[in-house]
């Protein structure tokens, strides 16, 4: 990974390379400097690549292009108020950031939401989920050369904004949760549209696999490429689908159950072979699954308050906490401390997209130019959220 | 003067046969202009195509339903700054666009729109042809040195080597067509052996004309073979214009643009006028050489004889058939009415309405102008043509709604490991084939 500076013109990138005396011809490798304005580095992401012809060689990423410094302004805001600021982060999956905010601020006061809350958390939650998902799949695609599933995914994932923009007045930033549970009591008729939506988005992940899932261009842009076995991606703290398709079947929802998530029946689709079609498949068996946590969640939803009782002003004792929670990207954690005043003495947060990039050098190595591309796609990072 | 250019009319050959200068320069000046105007039509085709296909509307905007949208973007590009890179290659940078734009058109020289409609008739047509639509490489791999940046040089190196590997598989694939033109193939789809003799040849027009003689088109001649030397050239061809899914010289979310990166404004659009004028050179050998060229379907068939006073003694088919042309123009005018029809009534929409009727009305002009018998008869070969060629063009669009991209080793792959053997195999069957039968 790179120092986090952007790197100046001047400073040499390969070392033994005289610069100077090099000419366009030189057989030496190719140093390409990929982004932070390109169309498929999903933002700015900058990537520098060496090459020998197409081959990588290896690759360094240079990021830091969109920080915003979130984790400081914590400290200069009360509990509540930096609530918002989390959407910023993944605003791909603005309600996960925020459940994992919400839930680590509980967690420090000592509290719990009410079961009516935690339902009403699920359903947003899973929902995100799935857009984040069709996202990913769209875009991914798009990289590959596929441009026509994404505007597929794209007007199914619009469906799940209507949903949230009707619960709760915002489409992409959503601020859905509140410390303690929720604001929002569910809206007349939500119950039903998000049943109807679940009916409707079902076909639609079957359409979106047969454009991809048995087309033979897709599959051998996709099979064994970007390939990261188990115990590496454990090493370099990779979460989420690509830890999953690599064969490690760790779920937080499954092993560390957080917001009532061990009431649900739910499969944690896993891969074999950890290559790039293997996360492809697992993401979508996600989209399934997740599906099924909706109806479950929607079926069983609780009658009763959906705010705990919590003080005015948030006051939580000394302490600190760690949550985390398992986010569309991977584990998403929130390191909280207290010093019982009224604003956070300081938040760090575990983004998934940042510790995931971690394994783009690993995962390109020795692979062709095009396949960079198709890595970048599979780890599904947002840069708002390795940024921060 | 005036003798010496209506003494053309009365020759059935083309005017490079003909030897008159001044109708294979109207020729000429048609053919680019036609060209130029098919481009500009595919380029809103394409958008709408691929927008439709994509559950979108695609240009809706500039004149109704987008009609205008093309020329909107052609002024746009007249009208931008020419940017020339401080550290690129003045000269050849200017040149490249100029050697593509130019390698793209020649070929149009031998493009059999119909028997008489072609600018000449060379005896090495389709030669001339292969040649100089290889010579477009040149002008990509002049634009990405002369950027003097990393990706248009990756993309001009990808496409160079995707070009020479597919013309391989190409020349074959049109080798066995070439074949196919001088063995009668007796036996075979109602071909007979009284059939004359044909005299292999590489003209475009003489190719047709063997089809003719033959009374099959080459696709469906010694079946499957001329369908598989068939395939392998639709695939190559989508190859060797760079289109999807064998975009990769320009692939987008990789090289950015691929060897036009630094490309701007009217230089760019150049690019884009060779890419489609390739488009179509290349659909054009693809019809020529196994759909039959400028013949109807079934161009056998005459259908029972029928007279119409003054003007018809023929089959009723054929009759039928050179009514086709005017029937479509009239179809598309109705379109348009029925467009103009259910456009809102609102005051903004004025102007497109009244722009739709126009075009309709126009359409309908045209339309009658078909109907009229002397021109009805001398455009029959270039619609069959060109019905042929808008068939390839949509197909161009589809796959790239459809396809995700090669990767550059698995299109290698695919050149010489799939394309080449499989040519060779149907070049030396068909070889065999048509001295045994």
């Amino acid at each position: 990974m790179g120092t986090g500076e952007p790197r100046d013109r001047e400073r040499p990138m390969t070392s033994h390379v005289d610069l100077d005396n090099r000419t366009f011809l030189d057989s030496t490798e190719l140093v390409l400097n990929m982004g932070p304005q390109h169309p498929s580095t999903h933002g700015v992401l900058r990537v520098i690549l060496k090459l020998d012809g197409e081959k990588v060689l290896g690759s360094e990423c240079v990021i830091g292009y969109l920080h915003r410094g979130v984790e400081k302004i914590a400290e200069n805001r009360t509990y509540a108020m930096f609530n918002p600021y989390v959407d910023r982060m993944d605003y791909v999956a603005a309600v996960s950031n925020g459940l994992g905010y919400c839930l680590a601020i509980e967690k420090l006061l000592n509290t719990e939401a009410p079961p009516r809350a935690q339902y009403i958390r699920v359903i947003l939650t899973e929902l995100n989920r799935l857009a984040s998902h069709m996202l990913w799949l769209g875009t991914h695609a798009l990289d590959i050369g596929a441009i026509t599933p994404l505007f597929y995914t794209f007007r199914d994932r619009e469906e799940i904004l209507k949903i949230f923009e009707k619960y709760c007045g915002a489409r992409l930033t959503t601020h859905a949760f509140r410390i303690g549970g929720c604001m929002y009591e569910t809206y007349e008729g939500m119950e039903q549209e998000v049943l109807a939506f679940c009916d409707f988005v079902e076909p639609k992940i079957a359409e979106y696999e047969q454009l991809l899932t048995t087309n033979r261009i897709w599959v051998e842009r996709t099979r064994n490429v970007g390939v990261i076995n188990g115990p590496d991606c454990i090493a370099l703290g990779v979460t989420g689908p690509v830890l999953r398709a690599s064969g490690v079947k760790w779920d937080l929802r499954k092993v560390q159950p957080y917001s009532g998530y061990d009431k649900f029946e739910f499969d944690i689709p896993v891969g074999q072979n950890g290559d790039t079609y293997d996360r492809y498949l697992v993401r979508i068996a996600e989209m399934r699954q997740s599906l099924r946590i909706i109806r479950q969640a929607v079926a069983g939803l609780p009658a009763g308050p959906i705010m705990a009782k919590i003080p005015k002003i948030l006051k939580p004792p000394v302490g600190e906490v760690y949550v985390s929670i398992e986010a569309p990207k991977g584990e998403l954690g929130y390191f909280v401390v207290s010093d019982g005043s009224t604003q956070p003495y300081r938040v760090r947060v575990r983004p998934p997209s940042f510790v995931n990039l971690q394994a783009l050098d690993v995962m390109v190595r020795g692979q062709l130019v095009a396949d960079v591309v198709a890595v970048i796609g599979t780890l599904d990072i947002v840069l708002g959220e390795v940024d921060r | 003067m005036l003798q010496y250019v209506s003494s053309y009319l009365s020759q059935p050959v083309t005017p490079g046969e003909a030897g008159n200068y001044v109708w294979a320069t109207v020729y000429v000046l048609v053919v680019i202009l036609g060209v130029s105007l098919v481009v500009l039509s595919m380029n809103w085709i394409e958008r709408k195509a691929m927008a439709h296909m994509q559950v979108r509307l695609g240009p809706m905007r500039v004149g109704p339903h987008g009609l205008l949208q093309p020329f909107a973007d052609a002024l746009k590009l007249l009208t931008k700054e020419d940017i020339l890179p401080a550290e690129a290659d003045k000269l050849v940078f200017w040149l490249a666009p100029v050697v593509v734009v130019v390698t793209a058109w020649t070929t149009f020289l031998v493009v059999p729109f119909g028997r008489t409609h072609a600018v000449t008739d060379m005896n090495i047509g389709i030669l001339f042809m292969l040649g100089v639509s290889s010579l477009g490489v040149l002008g990509i791999v002049m634009a990405g040195w002369a950027s003097n940046s990393h990706y248009p040089l990756m993309g001009s190196l990808r496409s160079s080597a995707q070009m020479v590997s597919y013309e391989v598989a190409m020349g074959l694939a049109i080798v066995s067509a070439v074949l196919m033109t001088s063995l009668h193939g007796a036996g075979i789809y109602g071909v007979t052996k009284d059939v004359a003799q044909g005299v292999g040849t590489l003209s475009m027009i003489g190719i047709v004309q063997a089809q003719e003689a033959q009374g099959t088109w080459f696709i469906f001649k010694f079946f499957p073979l001329g369908l598989i030397a068939f395939v392998i050239f639709a695939i190559a061809m989508v190859a060797e214009t760079n289109r999807a899914p064998f975009d990769l010289p320009e692939a987008e979310s990789e090289l950015v643009a691929g060897f036009h990166t630094e490309y701007s404004g009217f230089r760019w659009s150049l690019f884009m006028l060779a890419e489609y004028s390739a488009m179509v050179a290349v659909s054009s050998i693809a019809v020529a050489l196994w759909l039959g060229g400028w013949l109807r379907p079934l161009a056998t068939v005459h259908g029972p004889a029928i007279t119409i006073p003054h003007y018809w003694q023929g089959g009723a088919v054929d009759f039928a058939c050179s009514l086709l042309p005017a029937l479509i123009f009239f179809f598309l005018a109705l379109v348009c009415f029925v467009a103009v029809a259910r456009m809102p009534k609102l005051p903004v929409f004025r102007i497109q309405t009244a722009g739709l009727a126009v075009l309709g009305a126009l359409l309908g002009l045209v339309g009658l102008v078909l109907l009229a018998p002397p021109v009805r008869d001398r455009v029959q070969d270039v619609f069959w043509f060109a019905m042929k060629v808008a068939v390839f063009m949509y197909l161009y669009v589809w796959y790239r709604a459809t396809f995700p991209r090669y990767r550059f080793d698995q299109l290698m792959k695919v050149g010489w490991k799939v394309l080449l053997p499989v040519g060779l195999g149907v070049l030396i069957v068909t070889a065999i084939l048509g001295v045994l039968l």
